[in-house]
């Protein structure tokens, strides 16, 4: 695995996932280091219909609590949000976010691609982006994305993957820096919190 | 890969205000961005071709328009709105009203004002009501009054109406045409299609209930703000405002003048003119 030196420059970290995603999300959210410095921003896909437990249900074992943000409401430091369910969430260049209800994007409402792309926009290199496990490909042209900007890429490895069609599809669109196990995302996460201290 | 940057976003903006009237240059950043590169992408325009045929074809704007607005919508979006529609909202308006007024602002394709009509007709109350429904596109408009919608659409709709527990079977209300679901025109028979610009246009009428749910989320702060007290001086004292489930007013100057009524459903009645 390549070495990046890490360094305190980093704004924001994205995750995007589907299905299979679950568990890895809440372990990682379980094991975040306390007072971790940048926000978490989260698109993963959900039923449409159904607005409730899906925060509470990821906040369980979160060091954090998880919550959906309002339309236009500020982006906060160590903060981990979730995209609402039957939105899109995108993040502005003032660091607030912004919701639609656009189009479906690869069958999704919300869609990683949208996610990915904005935060790729607005925090360039000073973002990490994470894709895990699903069964499609959304998420892959917001990887290359945050890549071309020059934000660092991670997907979870494949073989641990429930279904590996998103990583994998990430892998074929773009150059990726890290392709992780979820406990390594885990230890990469701890590293960079470090960076902060 | 096609993208476009701030300063372009901009001029495009600044030139449909300048030649059509039409204000988009304070529309939320993000969504802007997608809505207009979609266009480029539809027609296979770059930026100047683009303001070349906006500067050139006037009746394009019409579908320029029709593409740059948000048209994705379905009937009774959050079953659970309409349930404390049906059992808290319209019973407090009734209380006080026999007769009362309705605006649907941003109508769109019409599925909102469609299940406002099956909801109060299922009341038995859709011939007391006045309904105004409004958007910035003609277009659209002709799509909400001729309440047609494709067939594969009715599946979500059905569930939905099946949530909000509606008192019929869903298809009671529609038949099957050539593909398309095609809507009781009875159902519409109190409503009202306008043309009205939120942003340009000024204050028409007062209500009892305003919906404008999802429809700010396009729009920055600035504008939220402005639009916000058109929403209060074109409602009735004690008259409720209805926005998006994940939209909110705080940070918008009038907001005082309101209280929240519902806040998992983001309904609001104005307290103070």
């Amino acid at each position: 695995m390549k070495k990046i030196s890490l360094n305190n420059s980093y704004k924001a970290v994205v995750i995007g996932g589907s299905a299979g995603s679950f568990q890895g999300v809440v372990k990682i959210l379980a094991q975040l280091p306390k007072g971790f410095p940048l926000p978490i921003i989260m698109c993963l896909h959900r039923l449409k219909h159904v607005r409730n437990g899906f925060v509470e249900a990821l906040s369980i074992k979160s060091v954090v609590q998880v919550t959906e943000p309002h339309d236009k409401e500020n982006i906060k430091k160590g903060s981990v949000y979730l995209a609402p369910a039957n939105y899109h969430m995108s993040v502005e260049l003032g660091h607030t976010f912004a919701l639609s209800t656009e189009e479906m994007v690869n069958n999704s409402r919300p869609a990683i691609d949208i996610t990915l792309g904005s935060c790729a926009f607005v925090y360039k290199e000073k973002l990490v982006g994470i894709l895990l496990s699903g069964a499609n490909k959304d998420g892959a042209l917001g990887m290359k994305h945050i890549h071309d900007r020059n934000g660092l890429t991670i997907v979870q490895e494949p073989s641990e993957c429930m279904i590996d069609t998103m990583p994998k599809a990430a892998l074929a669109a773009t150059e990726i820096d890290y392709v992780m196990k979820v406990d390594q995302i885990v230890e990469f996460l701890k590293e960079l919190d470090k960076q902060y201290r | 890969m096609l993208d476009i940057d701030i300063a372009d976003l901009k001029r495009i903006s600044e030139f449909i205000f300048q030649k059509y009237h039409y204000d988009f240059r304070n529309y939320a950043m993000s969504s802007f961005k997608r809505r207009v590169l979609r266009i480029m992408e539809l027609k296979k325009l770059s930026v100047d071709g683009l303001l070349k045929k906006l500067n050139e074809t006037p009746s394009f704007i019409n579908e320029f328009l029709d593409e740059l607005t948000v048209n994705v919508t379905e009937m009774f979006r959050d079953p659970s709105f309409w349930r404390i529609m049906r059992e808290e909202i319209m019973p407090a308006i009734m209380l006080n009203h026999k007769q009362f007024k309705i605006w649907h602002a941003g109508c769109s394709s019409g599925e909102e004002v469609l299940s406002m009509c099956i909801m109060l007709k299922e009341m038995g109350v859709l011939q007391d009501v006045t309904l105004i429904a409004t958007d910035l596109d003609v277009n659209i408009l002709e799509r909400a009054k001729a309440a047609t919608y494709p067939i594969k659409n009715m599946e979500l709709n059905e569930k939905n109406y099946i949530r909000f527990q509606g008192t019929k079977s869903f298809k009671d209300y529609y038949h099957e045409e050539n593909g398309m679901a095609v809507f009781n025109k009875d159902l519409l028979m109190n409503v009202s299609f306008r043309r009205h610009d939120l942003v340009m246009g000024d204050i028409f009428n007062k209500f009892d209930l305003i919906l404008c749910r999802n429809v700010m989320i396009y729009f920055n702060q600035t504008l939220q703000n402005e639009v916000l007290k058109k929403f209060h001086e074109s409602l009735f004292k004690y008259g409720y405002l209805a926005i998006g489930s994940k939209e909110s007013l705080i940070w918008c100057d009038y907001a005082n003048r309101f209280i929240v009524v519902n806040n998992e459903e983001k309904i609001y009645k104005k307290i103070k003119d």
